[in-house]
């Protein structure tokens, strides 16, 4: 084995061990946060606001913690060793806004903050919205060429 | 308890396929952000995550793919009763309450705490 080859050896491992750590380490975190909402949507269903409400809160409700935690300095530490586990989650999104909007403050609150809020936020809610509107359209046309029964 | 065992499984099995992703393209953590929720509207499209999310409920609908969903379901309620115009209403009124929550909370946040010195 020459020096390329042995190189190319230990590269081989190198990832394949990280990569199976990191889906380990991706999968319990991630998961750990999804039970939390369904502890969260078991304690919210009572409150009778039907399916949809109800997750939106549950939603709304790990936006703040994960933008509470960003703020605290805890997110990234968690993020380090999380990966997609906290990235996948609502947990991701919510620390995409507020880990900017943070940061940002010294650039102003326009061009600063109001701005860099979007930064990855932006592209989210811009392509998911123009992907429901796709669909929204087939919907309709779908709909037009359906007789009523 | 089925429901909290399917929900960390589920949950977990969208977080390990993003850290593929992620490790093994040149997949962005914000393009996995972007590409999951369009996968989500997709899926619902297809009539594929609605039965997903019956099944593993918070697994489901925390991941961003959820965000699609919500997105998906919220176009195709409004679409039923408000024809064209709800194509335009429907995803963002639907998924209204958890962006206003995150700009809301990100702007709050930046007010209390401080920036990392760079």
């Amino acid at each position: 084995m020459n020096n390329k080859e042995y190189k190319k050896y230990v590269q081989n491992k190198a990832t394949k061990s990280n990569l199976a750590v990191d889906c380990v380490n991706a999968f319990w975190t991630g998961g750990t946060i999804c039970l939390i909402g369904e502890v969260l949507n078991k304690l919210y269903t009572p409150l009778g606001l039907g399916v949809k409400n109800t997750s939106g809160l549950v939603s709304v409700t790990l936006i703040f913690l994960a933008v509470l935690l960003t703020g605290l300095n805890v997110f990234d530490n968690i993020a380090k060793f999380a990966g997609a586990g906290t990235l996948v989650p609502i947990t991701g999104f919510a620390n995409a806004v507020a880990s900017p909007a943070i940061d940002t403050k010294a650039e102003g609150f326009v061009l600063g903050v109001g701005a860099k809020i979007f930064t990855i936020a932006g592209p989210v809610i811009l392509y998911g919205t123009v992907a429901s509107v796709i669909y929204g359209l087939v919907l309709y046309i779908v709909n037009l060429f359906t007789p009523v029964l | 308890m089925m429901d909290y065992i399917w929900a960390f499984v589920i949950g977990g099995l969208f977080c390990v396929i993003a850290q593929v992703l992620i490790d093994r393209t040149m997949l962005t953590p914000a393009r996995i952000l972007v590409s999951y929720v369009v996968a989500g509207v997709i899926l619902t499209a297809i009539g594929l995550y609605e039965p997903l999310v019956d099944f593993a409920g918070s697994g489901a609908t925390v991941p961003l793919t959820g965000f699609g969903y919500a997105l998906a379901c919220g176009v195709k309620e409004s679409v039923a009763r408000e024809g064209l115009y709800g194509v335009l209403k429907g995803g963002l009124s639907a998924t209204s309450a958890g962006i206003c929550a995150a700009m809301t909370f990100g702007l709050i946040a930046s007010l209390i705490f401080k920036g990392k010195p760079k």
